[in-house]
């Protein structure tokens, strides 16, 4: 069988001695489309900040692709200075798409998708340029370029924020309630370029309240609660016959 | 007692402290090099003052008595301006090697400093309204208000009377105006100050007879004794010749206690060309057009002040925003002991005068072997004062940016270096540039603190003008006009700036979007 792109074992975090995750085990595979559901306040967020190294963790272990995070106990420091060579291999294989869009205002749109690899990767400002056109092309903004983000609306903004995770060419992209923000009229044009994203082979890993979306698109469906995982299993699985009974009370509200 | 401005007696004090250990040896000078000598030109006549008819010539008994000095020792002579509260402490850290500056020879200062024998002898002198009938001594002056100028022997000898209320001036001209309005009764000062005085302010007269004794000496530093002989002699020499007399004459100043001290005794000479002269400029009465061309003739003398105003403003100002740019992020993003220091900079720094760091910096630091230009000196206090401000507003600009955009870079892959460079810090400039102007106009007006430690700015340059020309209004809102000028501009380009700063104001990839395919 072939070996996950991400594995999480027994992974502990909790903030001020209140357990946020209390031993998380999870596999990612390739190329899949996988979403975390569960109700607020689950700890879906901070599985996806431990994933990119924005959060330590107390205890467990993260592989992404070969790197391998062991927890850190001694936390209550930031998560840059705990063991910033390593968080910082993890955050540049890993695209963070946030529910803010938490894009550059200082920057154009063009400039906000070209400019991080320019920075971290070095690569030419031509090259980086010609990337950036067509990414933005990708996710619909071809023309959008020159403007700034203030000027796009949310869901415009989130599209660049997507193609801007993409310039970084990372092995997964983690989506965190992508859509929360937006106008209820905005939130398809980006659901449809994830979906198209997932079209192309591209890993995704998406906490969302959009169980429609959940449904029609998911590879693979995880349900959260409590600082655990409860059950795993394809959309159907999940959705026609939870084994679970919070599980099933959970998704009875939605649907 | 020279009549001077004289601010902060007591940080006087503490300099005097800070400069009663022994200085470092003085670099020794060839004999053909020019022997310097400090004063300071705005106290006025007769002692040195800008001659009237040419501003950017100083002119002055002292003048002349140095210059007569130099001839007799074959080398020639160059003026230092500063400050009269810092001629001491000036002379003591090696900014000039002689002070001659209307200087009482007394105990405290012998203490320090090395004086000549008296170039002059001088009593104090009351001076009252013309109209004034019953004041003719100090007796006269019971339960009445007596002025007089801060710390000067005749302010010690009102004080040692309990019969008389004392009110202390820092300008001479100050206290002969409070007379004249009737604020106070009688003046007490310098015989020399109340001549020049009276003679050109109608409406006041000298009264009763000469009070106590003043010597004036040229002081050298203790450990000059080569150069303290030199003067001694030709002192000597010149007092033997009559050319001090003929000096002391010219400005109308040989009195009969100057007889056989300073020259042969005998009835004055009553030719005394340069007093005659001061006196015409003095009372001589502008009509409209001459007014403006006086105006225009000061004009270079300020222009001159504003230029080192502004290149003491810019400079510092520059390093301060620098430095502040990082101590803002030590305080914020270093290792906690940089932190700690960043921390303890800043209120170190916020919490302790200007006026106080320049002159630790200036007369301070030259005992341990530091010694800055005036020029260096100036911009590093002004910096160093000003990089706390900006380092506390770089980080309420730097706060000022939501969490999330840190976040944002981090994940994109970007260290926390690049992450301030290219994220944080543009977007925080633009919320900085308003206080930071703000300061900047603020630093343009406190950088008239540095005359203090002998620079002639453009607020020095201007209590020198008014301070002969005895015009503080005219001349002072030149000044006012001349700051506000040059200010402006600045205010201009950080609307540019915060413009450019600004989202849409420019690309960082470069180019116009074209559609690619």
């Amino acid at each position: 069988m072939k070996q996950p792109l991400v594995e999480i074992q027994a992974l502990k975090k909790s903030f001020q001695g209140n357990p946020v995750l209390s031993g998380i085990d999870l596999c990612i595979d390739s190329n899949q489309l996988t979403v975390l559901i569960g109700p607020s306040g689950c700890g879906k967020s901070t599985l996806l900040r431990c994933l990119n190294g924005i959060e330590t963790f107390d205890e467990g272990r993260i592989s992404i692709a070969g790197l391998t995070l062991d927890g850190n106990s001694a936390s209550g420091r930031t998560a840059a200075r705990a063991y910033p060579r390593k968080m910082h291999q993890l955050r540049s294989m890993v695209g963070m798409v946030f529910q803010s869009f938490n894009l550059f205002p200082h920057m154009s749109t063009l400039d906000n998708v070209a400019f991080p690899p320019v920075i971290v990767k070095g690569i030419p400002r031509s090259d980086a340029r010609v990337q950036a056109f067509a990414l933005l092309k990708k996710v619909g903004l071809a023309d959008k370029g020159n403007l700034f983000p203030a000027q796009l609306s949310g869901g415009q903004q989130q599209r660049a924020a997507i193609a801007r995770a993409l310039a970084m060419k990372p092995r997964i992209l983690l989506y965190d309630e992508p859509t929360s923000a937006l106008d209820p009229t905005l939130v398809d044009e980006v659901l449809e370029v994830m979906k198209e994203l997932d079209s192309e082979g591209i890993t995704q890993l998406v906490v969302t309240h959009e169980m429609r979306f959940a449904r029609d698109a998911a590879d693979k469906v995880v349900f959260m609660s409590d600082g655990v995982i409860v059950e795993e299993g394809t959309a159907g699985k999940i959705f026609s016959d939870p084994l679970d009974n919070r599980t099933r009370q959970f998704l009875r509200r939605f649907l | 007692m020279q009549p001077l401005i004289r601010k902060c007696s007591s940080l006087l004090a503490f300099c005097a402290v800070l400069c009663a250990a022994p200085a470092f040896a003085p670099a020794q000078t060839s004999s053909r090099s020019p022997i310097t000598w400090g004063a300071d030109a705005e106290g006025g006549a007769p002692y040195e003052f800008q001659d009237p008819q040419n501003p950017s010539r100083i002119i002055g008994f002292e003048v002349d008595i140095v210059n007569a000095i130099g001839r007799i020792l074959g080398r020639p002579t160059q003026f230092v301006q500063n400050q009269w509260d810092g001629l001491i402490p000036g002379l003591e850290r090696g900014n000039y090697r002689m002070v001659v500056s209307g200087l009482e020879i007394t105990p405290d200062r012998s203490r320090v400093i090395r004086f000549s024998r008296p170039y002059y002898v001088t009593y104090e002198q009351l001076v009252v309204r013309k109209k004034e009938s019953r004041i003719r001594t100090l007796d006269d002056c019971s339960r009445k208000k007596v002025g007089t100028l801060k710390a000067s022997l005749a302010e010690r000898m009102l004080y040692e009377r309990n019969d008389l209320q004392v009110l202390s001036y820092d300008g001479q001209i100050n206290a002969y105006e409070d007379l004249l309005n009737g604020r106070v009764d009688a003046v007490l000062m310098d015989y020399i100050i109340g001549l020049y005085n009276v003679a050109s302010i109608p409406g006041l007269r000298i009264t009763g007879p000469p009070l106590g004794r003043i010597e004036y000496g040229i002081a050298v530093r203790k450990d000059d004794a080569e150069l303290v002989e030199e003067i001694d002699a030709a002192l000597t020499q010149m007092i033997a010749s009559g050319e001090l007399r003929r000096i002391l004459e010219n400005w109308n100043l040989w009195t009969p206690v100057c007889n056989g001290i300073l020259g042969k005794a005998g009835p004055p000479n009553q030719q005394h060309p340069d007093y005659d002269t001061y006196l015409e400029s003095r009372l001589k009465k502008n009509s409209g057009w001459e007014k403006v061309v006086q105006y225009a003739g000061y004009l270079p003398l300020l222009a001159k002040g504003a230029v080192v105003t502004l290149e003491l403003s810019i400079m510092s100002m520059i390093l301060a925003v620098f430095a502040g740019l990082n101590i803002a992020l030590a305080r914020l993003y270093a290792p906690r002991f940089l932190r700690t220091f960043a921390v303890g900079y800043i209120e170190l720094i916020r919490g302790t005068p200007l006026l106080v760091q320049l002159f630790l910096i200036f007369y301070g630091l030259p005992h341990i072997g530091i010694r800055l230009s005036p020029m260096l000196a100036a911009v590093l206090g002004l910096a160093l004062n000003y990089s706390a401000y900006e380092a506390e507003n770089y980080r309420a600009g730097i706060q000022s940016i939501p969490k999330t955009q840190m976040e944002a870079a981090l994940a994109l892959g970007m260290t926390q270096m690049q992450a301030l460079r290219y994220v944080i810090i543009p977007q925080a400039i633009r919320m900085v540039i308003p206080p930071v102007t703000n300061d900047f106009i603020a630093l343009l007006k406190d950088s008239s603190l540095v005359s203090v430690i002998t620079m002639v700015e453009l607020t020095k340059a201007y209590s020198e003008l008014a301070s002969i020309h005895y015009d503080y209004l005219g001349i002072g809102l030149l000044a006012a006009a001349m700051y506000f000028l040059i200010g402006l501009p600045f205010v201009r380009l950080a609307r540019l700036a915060e413009r450019y700063f600004t989202p849409g104001g420019r690309s960082i990839i470069g180019g116009k979007q074209k559609q690619v395919d």
